[in-house]
């Protein structure tokens, strides 16, 4: 799982049908030091996180669609925790 | 997923039986500022999407599962074509 910044959202009409009434999240992964890392991602939203949110996701598709609760749902990466704190020592 | 541009198809005669009838689209990886972000790749299209459209796609064998119960040889497939997308101004990089 990665952590990752909730920094906006994404509309699409036309869709598949497993994506209906999912909300979908762009995602920002961060290092362990909050820096962005990489491209923003979209992700499946079964919780109700928020935008400045900081977000656990899962980018693989088995763990993605369990978190969604649909089969066959044609999804890489599913927000499944939204953070309290992350404290790292070292 | 990921936003991308789709910016070409591909037309294949020869393939594997369980691609045919499908559309394969040539996508641009986009980032949240809309440019281009690492390597254009060829996708199955499950969205009805076509060339200039922005859309949404997924990678890994997900990407069949529109087409299921068919065992489309895919690893990238567009699901959604977007509308519009917002991100909060304090993350938009410029």
């Amino acid at each position: 799982m990665q952590i990752a910044r909730v920094i906006g959202t994404v509309v699409a009409t036309q869709k598949h049908a497993k994506f209906e009434g999912a909300k979908l999240l762009l995602v920002q992964p961060l290092t362990i030091d909050d820096k962005p890392r990489g491209t923003a991602i979209l992700a499946v939203d079964a919780l109700g996180a928020g935008v400045h949110e900081k977000v656990l996701i899962v980018m693989e598709g088995r763990a993605a669609g369990e978190a969604l609760g649909r089969k066959l749902a044609p999804v890489d990466a599913a927000v499944v925790g939204i953070i309290d704190t992350v404290d790292v020592t070292e | 997923m990921q936003l991308a541009r789709v910016i070409g198809d591909v037309v294949v005669t020869r393939k594997d039986e369980n691609l045919v009838g499908l559309k394969l689209l040539v996508l641009q990886p986009i980032g949240a500022d809309g440019a281009a972000a690492g390597r254009t790749l060829v996708a199955v299209d499950a969205a009805g999407a076509g060339v200039g459209e922005t859309v949404f796609f997924v990678r890994g064998k997900e990407a069949s599962f529109p087409f299921y119960p068919t065992e489309v040889p895919a690893d990238a497939g567009v699901v959604g074509i977007v509308d519009h997308w917002d991100v909060e101004t304090e993350y938009r990089r410029t």
